[in-house]
């Protein structure tokens, strides 16, 4: 994808009752509010080291988790915050997690990339890039082999589709014929490495095909779009049990993280990209058709707010972990398993 | 005496038991299944168990360490078969980065019951990238349990005790043992436990510490010692991480001198924790400063002259004893 030719943003029916579009609003606007708030206590030192905003590609998470059931499995990378709110996790946990207190997702051991749920089924916040994939590979295999009826939902970045891990669990998934559903989120940027200065053949999807995987290509920034085919792929999976190949073509508005300058991409780049913002686009398409009225817009957004601020009193209101429990959770206690 | 058994047989013996009692657990790896494994410690177990239990992957370690990664997480209790411990570099970050880590990142909400054995060390002339002892490095991981068999009583109790566990296991196998024979205790039902060392020897003038493929050496340089006068106790560690510093002192105390025999490098070893840990916690005890015996700091030559003079070698730890001893020459 030529980076300065920026497609048309999203337009067009939304083919949804009422009830579903206003669900994958709310979805997008939690996310987009909870990120936005994360951004300014990290201005405040409330929370530290790395943060890596997902404010422009919240219809990947919001179209694709809301494709899935509880019972699927999903593994996302460092960028995940979206991703852990819509399967399930509370955002006070989240947000708590976020200022290392005991209260979070982790009780503070892994912070912004490290968000974990075992009860429902979200493997991390995995941040070695590509490490995901492997590892949604093996879940997928055990669900074969316990004859679960469940798919793993991977996510990672197009910059992971250089690594190793990536054609090694394409290759094991489609050889064992194995229920993954990897969602490729393509934001054109490997931190700051634009896709064609990182990959000689810039199609992604003819990677994943060359190992006999299904692929599908999307406009990510479309949570109509991102939705409806990942439903038909998570469905494929399903009846298949086979893996699948989606390529969400999105983009991050923020830097990689806060300690990137952003020197890499132009500010007209990033304004035009605006233009196909999520969240405006898909308010607009639901306005036009008459779903969506202002007020209603404004107390979906006012909702998400509050959700953020008791999110935020509560993470304020935990505790730290005592330093006496430092060496707790390095292997499970006996009995615990 | 108890039924005598080779350690390959015993090793598979394991296997076969634990595919047998726990329909969780299944075998993954290079070879494991049609051509019986690369050392023949899985053969005929694919005509017992069927290729999903004994299942051959691609050569991809990183991709199906991490699926075993995955598998645990996911509910089965896999035991992946890395063919070497040099292999085993390819998938390091599996290794390290989630299997480790993962309890701790999750603030303890996810285990990683995964069990993964690979053979390690030198002796077979096969040169530098076949012949490398790396148990150490993995010994310095938090988060990671890492043993090493060295007679056939472990290589048939440590797996059960491993796939037991709720943390990663990592079992090393010597490629030197396997084809070396001993006999089971009476008993073979008893449990194998993978939390301590064990004195192979007792002896009162030193303690030989070591393991894995070194203690045959050390066995048997203890035999020579005593033809010299000199009593040796030589401690197996059997466990790398957790060490046994209980069961290494009280041996250090008595014999009063220590010398380490480890077939890593000899820099940042092993051994040289071994020989920290006395110095930290035995050193008004010691009548002479501890040694140790290493693997010489060169790449692992081909040549068999060249390879024999790279490694610890009896008539080395005879040596290094007698200097510790203050009798050499």
């Amino acid at each position: 994808m030529d980076k300065m030719k920026v497609p048309a943003p999203p337009s067009g029916p939304v083919p949804w009752d009422k009830a579903l579009a206003l669900s994958l609003l709310s979805d997008m606007l939690r996310i987009r509010r909870m990120e936005e708030r994360a951004a300014e206590l990290y201005g405040q030192q409330k929370i530290r080291g790395f943060l890596h905003l997902y404010i422009g590609e919240e219809a990947v998470a919001a179209g694709a988790l809301r494709a899935l059931s509880a019972d699927d499995n999903v593994v996302a990378t460092y960028r995940e915050h979206g991703h852990a709110l819509l399967h399930g996790l509370k955002m006070d946990a989240i947000m708590a997690e976020m200022f290392g207190r005991r209260d979070g997702s982790s009780r503070g051991r892994g912070g912004s990339m490290h968000l974990f749920d075992r009860a429902r089924r979200f493997f991390g916040g995995q941040a070695i890039v590509g490490g995901g994939l492997p590892l949604a590979t093996g879940l997928a295999l055990a669900d074969k082999l316990l004859k679960r009826q469940a798919l793993t939902a991977c996510f990672f970045g197009e910059g992971a589709v250089a690594e190793g891990s990536f054609h090694e669990a394409m290759n094991l998934a489609a050889l064992w014929r194995l229920p993954v559903l990897f969602c490729c989120e393509n934001n054109l940027y490997a931190m700051g490495t634009a896709l064609a200065r990182s990959e000689s053949q810039t199609d992604l999807c003819l990677k994943a095909a060359s190992y006999g995987v299904e692929v599908m290509t999307v406009d990510g920034m479309d949570v109509v779009a991102v939705h409806e085919a990942v439903r038909f792929a998570a469905q494929k999976v399903h009846d298949t049990s086979a893996p699948m190949f989606v390529e969400l073509r999105t983009y991050r508005f923020r830097a990689h993280s806060m300690f990137d300058p952003d020197l890499y991409r132009t500010k007209q780049e990033i304004e035009a990209w605006k233009t196909r913002g999520p969240i405006h686009t898909f308010t607009a398409r639901l306005k036009l058709q008459g779903i969506l009225s202002e007020d209603e817009f404004l107390a979906l957004d006012a909702s998400a707010q509050a959700e953020v601020e008791a999110a935020v009193a509560f993470a304020e209101g935990s505790n730290w972990e005592p330093v006496e429990d430092l060496l707790r959770d390095v292997h499970t206690p006996a009995g615990a398993a | 005496m108890g039924r005598r058994i080779s350690y390959r047989d015993a090793l598979r013996e394991a296997l076969r038991a634990a595919l047998q009692s726990d329909p969780r657990v299944f075998l993954m790896g290079e070879d494991v299944g049609c051509y019986g494994g690369t050392y023949a410690v899985s053969k005929g177990l694919l005509e017992e168990f069927g290729p999903e239990r004994i299942r051959d992957t691609p050569l991809s370690e990183l991709g199906f360490v991490g699926a075993g990664i995955g598998a645990a997480l996911g509910g089965m209790r896999p035991i992946v078969e890395i063919m070497t411990v040099n292999f085993s570099l390819l998938a390091l970050d599996p290794i390290v980065n989630s299997a480790a880590m993962l309890h701790h990142m999750s603030g303890g909400q996810f285990s990683v019951p995964l069990v993964i054995r690979m053979a390690t060390g030198a002796g077979r002339q096969v040169a530098a990238q076949h012949s490398n002892s790396f148990e150490c490095w993995y010994a310095h991981v938090p988060g990671l349990r890492v043993v090493a068999p060295a007679t056939v009583e472990d290589a048939r109790g440590m797996l059960q005790a491993a796939l037991a566990d709720p943390d990663p296991v990592l079992i090393f196998e010597h490629a030197q043992l396997y084809n070396s024979e001993g006999e089971l205790p009476d008993d073979e039902s008893a449990a194998v436990d993978i939390a301590g060392a064990r004195v192979r020897r007792t002896g009162s003038d030193v303690s030989l510490i070591t393991y894995g493929g070194c203690l045959p050496k050390a066995l048997q340089a203890a035999d020579e010692l005593a033809s010299l006068g000199i009593s040796a106790e030589v401690v197996d560690l059997r466990v790398l991480r957790p060490l046994d510093d209980a069961t290494v002192m009280a041996s250090v105390r008595k014999c009063r001198r220590a010398v380490v025999v480890d077939e890593g490098w000899r820099s940042g070893s092993l051994a040289a924790e071994v020989m920290a840990r006395i110095g930290e916690q035995a050193f008004f005890d010691l009548d002479a400063p501890p040694a140790r015996v290493c693997s010489e700091e060169v790449p692992i030559p081909y040549a068999r002259h060249l390879e024999e003079a790279a490694l610890p070698q009896v008539p080395k730890i005879v040596a290094a004893v007698q200097a510790v001893m203050g009798a050499a020459a």
